[in-house]
């Protein structure tokens, strides 16, 4: 036992210093810049769809700008964040997964139920469909 | 100058003398009981001059073990605290029957309740549970620290900072009467416009953060610093289910934090975010705050469960009865505590197919916690028990917990919740599985790994005293509560009018007693142990007989914790190593690399609490200034280099000498 112990005496050491040899990555110049460039792209978009009124229809921007920002995410996942299916020997992906999965049961769970409560308690007069906010 | 009123304005914002609670009778009696205790306990630790220790050694330090028993201690104290609040709403409910007002005014009362909640389950149950993590996983694992240090000792100061804050409403201000979840249109500008859930909302935001780092602590360290050889499904369970309630506060608090932004914009700049206006919805905040409140649920109770598999294993000599399908159990709570919420509002108006759904989930989620305790029942089968206080408490447990579990399967039944919501039947369920389960875990935990913290074991006739007050305690405090729940007894109540229901409320005060000398006697045991220290030492560093790595180390660890990291090839590895003869090493010790202390945590711990004064009673000044020196001195300690230290090889050469002394005197 002691003739292993030393060996494993800079485990504590490993995680205080600044070796890196199994925890994510690095990026490169260039895999920034592509990141910062897809970034850039993935803003403008949106601020051109909302200021210019390219399109008739507010509830298409909305999504197009909601799906625009899910992959600003992504982008800022990959490049920024160097997150792959490798990095720390997939804790990284399970824990992105298990993330996923949560915020889905939130926001799908909060939006069925505040659906329903809408449904069934807010009985309206046209009247006041009309002066909805 | 103080005739300006203007100025005065300026300097401190709303907060005026009225504020100070002088003509309440009760706080005044309070605030001098606690000036006294104070101006003691200052004295006395002026008179054995304490105070350079107390600093250098337990308020900067950055000791996982230090940190895990302040953690208990603010705990211990907040339950005090807490407990002071229960006992005076249960002799409230018992007087004020059929005219009589009792002696607390309806908005004290209000305060009371909603403080009782608050404290409980922020200020004690919480630190208490990191408290007991932070000290025994690094410990388990065998590890020499967590994987931050620094900021598992700011995390620590962040929660005593919140605590601070809400006992600070105490005599500056009011507290919420809201309830501890303060929900919305009550909690909003409007209908309560005092600073009372201001403090509420800045208590939990600050604490909130201590919590969340530390969760995120404690998880890098069970992930990443496991002794070699420890694979996942080799780690005792009590580390597997501080991982899984880790992971479940990483995940939840930021819930919680978003929510309670989104009610303080509603508070501070007019937001309409829960209010009934311009498309505002109270019943989201409900909906949002539960999303977190459930699963703080099994924050709480999953160490608790983890506390009793190694109390069972142990005590009843025998390999935990299925420790996979433990794990797997552990696991498949952590994911359905996510998809239950709803049940905490069947009442709300959601159709029937939601509360179905949830109602279902509900049932569910019941399953993987009655294959836990049959687990437990199979370890105890054909175990050689010895009932120890651990024990006690664990079994204490099993009978209140399975109660306590049936009637949460009653509650999950969306026709049946829709006669005993918000009644007293809840209540009674409720605290049937918090102190049945999170509680005596906790005590359970408190006694087991105490010799480890302090090399002496707790006497065990004031420990069992203190079981048998608890539990008896308990029934005649709950029971009755069951009663008249079912009888439509609603909730947060402080007046009655039907003189037949008093002899309940009589009763469950008579059961508040107990359980208060129940804490009395968990005192006495404190006082007791450590004047009968020397008759109780446990020099072996293994009183108990167990079975993980923490008892492989002195009792108190070193504080390097191991001086080589253990080899792990088994699960229960330290009753692996006791069966194959593993002898200590005892020589070819190596200088040891630890972090150094460090007094940012203190200085950022009193920053926010500065800070969060200064919300509460708009004195904009002060909170932008301490909002400012809290970024300044983060930032300021990323350039401190000086972190680490090298324990000398001769220092470690002497503590393990000094072992081996002691280990040979015993023999």
């Amino acid at each position: 036992m002691s003739t292993q112990a030393p060996s494993h005496e800079d485990a504590f050491e490993a995680h205080h210093g600044h070796s890196h040899g199994h925890g994510a990555g690095h990026g490169t110049l260039k895999s920034y810049v592509t990141g910062f460039i897809l970034s850039v792209i993935l803003t403008a978009i949106p601020f051109w769809l909302v200021m210019a009124d390219v399109l008739d229809s507010p509830v298409l921007t909305a999504i197009i700008v909601m799906a625009l920002g899910a992959i600003q995410i992504v982008v800022h996942m990959i490049f920024f964040l160097h997150m792959n299916t490798r990095s720390e020997g997939g804790w990284t992906m399970m824990a992105l997964i298990f993330t996923i999965v949560l915020v889905a049961i939130a926001l799908s769970g909060s939006i069925w139920v505040m659906h329903h409560l809408n449904v069934n308690m807010m009985p309206m007069s046209p009247q006041m469909m009309k002066n909805m906010p | 100058m103080f005739s300006d009123p203007d100025l005065l304005k300026f300097v401190f914002g709303r907060l005026t003398l009225e504020a100070i609670p002088y003509h309440e009778p009760i706080l005044v009696a309070t605030f001098l009981a606690v000036a006294i205790g104070g101006i003691a306990l200052v004295g006395l630790i002026t008179y054995y001059r304490f105070w350079g220790t107390l600093w250098r050694d337990w308020l900067t330090s950055v000791d996982h073990k230090k940190i895990g028993i302040m953690y208990v201690i603010l705990a211990l104290v907040m339950l005090l605290r807490g407990f002071a609040d229960a006992i005076m709403m249960r002799l409230q409910q018992a007087m004020a029957f059929g005219g009589a007002e009792g002696y607390l005014p309806p908005h004290h009362y209000d305060q009371i309740f909603t403080a009782h909640g608050v404290i409980m389950i922020f200020f004690m149950a919480m630190p208490f549970v990191t408290g007991l993590m932070n000290f025994v996983v690094p410990l388990q694992i065998g590890a020499r620290d967590v994987s931050f240090p620094f900021l598992n000792n700011f995390s620590f100061w962040m929660t005593t900072a919140g605590a601070i804050i809400i006992m600070m409403s105490l005599f500056v201000g009011e507290f919420a009467r809201t309830g501890w979840l303060a929900y919305p249109p009550l909690s909003g500008a409007d209908y309560s416009p005092g600073v009372g859930v201001d403090y509420y909302i800045w208590g939990l935001q600050v604490a909130g953060i201590g919590t969340t780092l530390s969760g995120i602590n404690l998880i890098a360290t069970i992930v990443k610093m496991r002794a070699p050889g420890m694979t996942m499904m080799k780690m005792p369970v009590f580390t597997w289910t501080s991982l899984c309630t880790n992971v479940l506060i990483v995940a939840t608090f930021p819930v919680l934090t978003a929510t309670l932004a989104l009610l303080s914009l509603d508070r501070y700049v007019g937001t309409n975010f829960f209010t009934n206006d311009l498309g505002g919805n109270p019943m989201m905040y409900v909906n949002l705050i539960w999303i977190w409140g459930h699963p703080e649920v099994y924050i709480l109770v999953l160490p608790a469960f983890g506390i009793f598999s190694e109390v069972v294993a142990t005590f009843c000599g025998k390999r935990l009865f299925g420790y996979a399908s433990m794990v797997y159990a552990t696991v498949v709570i952590t994911i359905l505590s996510y998809i239950v919420w709803l049940h905490h509002f069947f009442t709300m108006g959601s159709g029937a197919s939601v509360n179905a759904f949830f109602g279902i989930t509900t049932m569910i989620i019941s399953i993987p916690t009655g294959a836990k305790m049959f687990n437990w029942l199979f370890t105890m089968y054909r175990g050689r028990i010895r009932y120890e206080v651990p024990m006690l408490w664990t079994v204490g447990f099993m009978v209140t917990f399975v109660i306590g579990g049936m009637t949460g399967v009653l509650l999950a039944v969306p026709p049946a919740d829709f006669v005993l919501h918000n009644s007293l039947f809840l209540i009674a369920h409720f605290h049937n599985v918090i102190i049945g389960g999170v509680v005596f875990g906790l005590m359970a935990g408190v006694v087991y790994w105490f010799p480890k913290a302090f090399g002496f074991r707790l006497d065990p006739f004031w420990g069992k005293m203190s079981f048998w007050f608890w539990l008896i305690g308990f029934y005649f405090a709950f029971m009755p509560l069951y009663v008249l729940g079912l009888m439509g007894v609603t909730r947060r109540v402080s007046q009655f009018d039907d003189p037949s229901l008093q002899i309940w409320f009589v009763i469950a005060a008579f059961g508040a007693f107990l359980i208060a000398l129940g804490i009395l006697s968990m005192l006495i045991q404190l006082v007791v142990s450590f004047i009968k220290r020397e008759e109780l030492r446990d020099r072996t560093g293994d009183p108990w007989d167990a079975r993980t790595l923490e008892w492989s180390t002195s009792s108190p660890p070193p504080d390097y914790n191991f001086a080589f990291t253990p080899v792990v090839h088994d699960q229960d590895s330290w009753w692996d190593m006791k069966k194959r003869g593993h002898s200590r090493p005892l020589g070819g010790f190596k200088p040891i690399h630890m972090p150094k202390n460090t007094g940012t945590g203190v200085i950022l711990g009193a920053a926010s609490v500065v800070f969060a004064f200064a919300m509460v009673w708009y004195m904009w000044w002060l909170a932008g200034l301490s909002f400012l020196a809290m970024v300044a001195i983060a930032i300021g300690h990323t350039f401190n280099y000086d972190r680490d230290f090298y324990i000398p090889a001769e220092v470690v050469v002497e503590t393990e000498g000094k072992r081996t002394e002691m280990l040979a005197s015993e023999v």
